[in-house]
């Protein structure tokens, strides 16, 4: 499933990457960052939405990280350059991922920033749309997110063209050991 | 027909922009479509949806109540009316009543069919559409002309000068540039907006959900940053249940946009948290604008199942020449006609349901299978019964209406232009119908129709007959088509029989909405054509095959008439294409294709009833193979030829594009012939190519396989 998962994902424009731990992943997340030029400066902020995967690994080592914020509002997201946060399931056939995002933060991280890091645990693949749909309901989440690539338009002389309102780059990090909430 | 409208066709079809756009999307779209749908199973999809959607058209209050009741209880309030005045009238006062200043909405059908924004405006409420295309039709004060992309109609050039002037700054023609303007100048708006309004693309009873799909991220913001979301939702939305979803979201986007999913989905039950910690003020309206209606109408209930994907649009070989525009202010295209016809009035259609030339692409390709031709056909019947037939049709079809004047008018007709025909076209049509014949000849009319011909054939007794319906355009034009007919159908062991009292199979009329003239026709020719014991009744003709097998059932039952049901259904049993019956006898050895030759290179022209309705695609195909020839693909082989009966003759400015195009894939193929199974299609192509370089052989297949079947 992981491997039509990517083929699917990056045929629309994601970056798809897998990783085997925790650690691995918040290291991934840090280089990233600090390749792309996180700054504690307007237009250069990262904001990463409360996550379980933040309760379980070892904070240290992002506390000094210039520019990268814990606390969520919607005027920091219109000023950061970078969202983080957890997705729970990504769909193989279609390359989606799939949140509980009735907490509003999860939606400002995703879609006011010029590039959303996904962190998806392995476990939540699932084949398909139905699988998903049996598994989240709208009983117990107010507002479910299903994201797909990045944010695209083809309006003006059908002429393709990535980050209109959402961001323009989608950074998808499955790892494996990482339990869902699931 | 009114002069406006001809004079809105006009001006499309002069916009090259216009069909240029459309033209290429339309090549890709066909593509594009095909690969999405790669491994999945369409027929099995789409009538998992149409059950999903006839289902909830049959029970719309019963969801309605089950939606209303889910979503107040997750906290949002609930507006149902018919009616589109009291939406715009609540919209507003939940925007007075809440100080309201600005708006962000998301792409909304049923805010355009409202007419929403004007409204809004004259309460002093700044509204800023966000989806990138209706943005630009904003700016540019225009209406959208597809349901799908707003602005397609519109060049990089003309974008830059709205958005130039919005910024006051020169900006070039570039699309990723003007984007980012678009991202740049929209993000202060959905970040100031008190309200966010929003369409949905589905309803859920069953969770009291609203669902959204957008590619641009605009629907996630219209719906988290403002205090209060107003959603305004048609009730043919309303599915039952929460798995109801999958199959839409599935196709929905594969026949939009040949994407496996929308870059966003969100799904919304009830209110949820603001950024500053209130709770979200959400009101949803449920609106019903004459669904409701139509839902009790047995022949439009279908319409219902109606998932706003615009496929219809996207293969129909009318819109890519005249766009969105030509059929009115918010609904375009097939599904856009009758929804027209319904949500605005009857009386709004009376012209854009002519466009329709029956060729039935969007029934093939609809998610919600929607028989889209059969519906505007509705819509012409009830146009005729409301409002008469224009008196010269009223003329023609009392002709046509007695058998022996009609026939004694077209053996008239014969006489009166043979100074004007010359091998055996017609170059000049005397006054009025002379601008009829541009871009293309028409036949002469025959000397002797094959009636008479008949009677001079002498063919080998036998005691299995066949029974053979010439149709007009055999009879009076191409009799030679008839006579060859006879001699394939002879060395199968078969003697013909042909009834004298066999009359037009009444289509004209019936693609006109004169539906008594059509079942008139019916009864002379089932009295005719049943009179005799034979195996099977043939017609190289398949509109007249069409009319013979479906259309004389469906027109009696349109109209209430049971009397001659039972013999239809009789006739309708009996009736067989050319190709199927032909390969049919190959099949039991009756018929065998000599071996060996090599004939030279042709291509097939597939015709639309042929291909569409009888669903005889690769019969014709095979048989010219065996014989002899080379077959090589045209592009877009089942693309219409613009014939369409007398559409060529009501609508010849839309028709002689379609028939050039057809022309123009026809020499892609170097092929020196061009096959097909349709007398009409060889009428309008031979006399296409008969004025355009005559370098293309048009044949009736039956012409090419007679010499090679034995």
């Amino acid at each position: 499933m992981y491997e039509q998962f990517k083929a699917r994902a990056e045929g629309v424009s994601a970056e798809v990457y897998r990783l085997g731990t925790k650690a691995e992943a918040v290291d991934f997340v840090v280089g990233f960052l600090k390749r792309e030029g996180v700054a504690d400066t307007p237009k250069r902020y990262a904001l990463w939405a409360d996550s379980p995967l933040l309760a379980e690994i070892d904070r240290a080592q992002l506390q000094d990280i210039a520019g990268l914020k814990f606390e969520v509002s919607r005027q920091l997201a219109a000023e950061a350059r970078f969202g983080i946060s957890q997705m729970e399931w990504a769909l193989a056939d279609t390359g989606t991922l799939v949140q509980d995002s009735t907490a509003v933060e999860q939606r400002l991280v995703s879609s006011l920033t010029d590039i959303h890091i996904a962190l998806v645990p392995t476990a939540g693949l699932l084949p398909d749309m139905p699988a998903l749909l049996a598994r989240l309901t709208p009983e117990n989440s107010g507002y479910i997110s299903m994201i797909t690539g990045a944010s695209r338009t083809a309006d003006i002389e059908r002429v393709l063209t990535i980050g209109v309102h959402g961001p323009e780059r989608l950074i998808i990090v499955f790892v494996d050991d990482m339990g869902g909430t699931h | 027909m009114e002069c406006d409208f001809k004079e809105s066709i006009q001006k499309a079809l002069q916009d090259a922009n216009l069909t240029g756009a459309l033209g290429k999307f339309s090549e890709a779209y066909k593509i594009n479509r095909t690969k999405a749908y790669e491994g999945i199973d369409f027929e099995a999809l789409r009538g998992k949806i149409a059950e999903i959607k006839s289902y909830a058209a049959s029970n719309l209050d019963q969801l309605s109540d089950l939606f209303q009741q889910n979503a107040e209880a997750r906290g949002a309030t609930v507006f149902r009316t018919n009616d589109p005045a009291k939406v715009r009238e609540y919209i507003a006062r939940v925007a007075r009543e809440n100080g309201v200043k600005s708006v962000v909405k998301s792409k909304s059908m049923a805010t355009e069919e409202i007419h929403l924004n004007p409204h809004l405006e004259k309460e002093g409420i700044s509204v800023a559409e966000t989806d990138l295309g209706e943005w630009i039709i904003q700016l540019a004060g225009q209406t959208p002309s597809h349901m799908v992309m707003p602005a397609i109609h519109m060049t990089k050039e003309e974008v830059a000068d709205l958005f130039s002037k919005e910024v006051d700054e020169r900006l070039a023609a570039d699309i990723p540039r003007l984007v980012k303007v678009a991202r740049n100048e929209l993000r202060p708006r959905f970040l100031e907006a008190d309200m966010g309004i929003s369409g949905g693309n589905i309803a859920v009873a069953e969770t009291g959900s609203i669902v959204l799909m957008t590619n641009e991220g605009n629907a996630r913001l219209v719906t988290s940053l403002p205090r209060i979301h107003v959603v305004l939702v048609g009730i043919e939305k309303l599915v039952a249940t929460y798995a109801d979803i999958a199959p839409i979201l599935k196709a929905l986007p594969k026949s939009a946009t040949a994407q496996q999913l929308t870059s966003y989905v969100s799904i919304i039950t009830g209110a949820t948290p603001n950024t500053d910690g209130t709770m979200k003020d959400l009101h949803i309206i449920l609106m019903d604008n004459r669904r409701t209606e139509m839902a009790n109408d047995p022949k439009f209930k279908q319409a219902l199942q109606c998932i706003r994907c615009a496929s219809c649009l996207n293969v129909c070989p009318i819109f890519r020449l005249v766009g969105g525009h030509v059929f009115g202010k918010v609904y375009t295209g097939g599904i856009g006609t009758i929804l027209t016809a319904w949500f605005d009035e009857l009386k709004k259609s009376e012209d854009i349901q002519g466009l329709c030339i029956q060729c039935g692409s969007c029934k093939d390709v609809c998610p919600g299978k929607i028989d889209i031709p059969e519906l505007i056909m509705e819509i012409r019947r009830r146009l005729v019964q409301e409002q008469g037939l224009p008196l010269i049709q009223k003329t023609i079809y009392s002709v046509v209406n007695n058998r022996k004047l009609f026939h004694g008018m077209l053996r008239a007709a014969s006489i009166a232009s043979r100074p004007l025909s010359s091998g055996g076209f017609l170059r000049h049509l005397p006054l009025f119908l002379a601008e009829l014949t541009d871009g293309r000849s028409l036949p002469a009319i025959a000397a002797e129709p094959f009636r008479d011909r008949f009677k001079k054939i002498v063919q080998p007794e036998s005691k299995e007959k066949i029974a053979f319906y010439a149709g007009c355009l055999i009879d009076f034009a191409y009799p030679e088509m008839g006579e060859a007919l006879i001699r394939i159908l002879n060395k199968a062991g078969f003697q013909v029989v042909f009834p004298d009292e066999q009359t037009c199979c009444g289509a004209p009329a019936r693609y006109n909405g004169a539906y008594e003239v059509a079942a008139h026709n019916a009864v002379d020719n089932i009295k005719a054509l049943l009179q005799k014991d034979v195996a099977h009744i043939i017609s190289a003709c398949p509109t007249c095959t069409v009319a013979m097998q479906h259309e004389f059932i469906s027109t009696f039952e349109s109209l209430g008439q049971t009397e001659w049901l039972p013999q239809a259904r009789e006739l309708s049993e009996k009736t067989i294409d050319f190709s199927t019956l032909v390969t049919k006898l190959v099949e039991e050895g009756r018929l065998s294709l000599k071996e060996g030759t090599t004939l030279g290179a042709v291509t097939y022209h597939d015709s639309c009833h042929l291909k569409r309705t009888l669903h005889a695609t690769e019969q014709p195909r095979e048989l010219l193979q065996k014989a002899g020839y080379e077959l090589r693909e045209m592009p877009e082989c089942d693309t219409c030829c613009g014939m369409g009966g007398s559409y060529s003759l009501k609508l010849p400015e839309i028709s002689a594009p379609i028939l050039q195009r057809k022309m123009k894939n026809i020499r892609t193929t170097g092929a020196a012939t061009v096959a097909m199974d349709c007398p009409g299609c060889v009428m309008q192509i031979r006399g296409g190519f008969d004025q355009n370089g005559g370098d293309v052989q048009v044949k009736h297949t039956l012409e090419l396989l007679e010499e090679q079947l034995a």
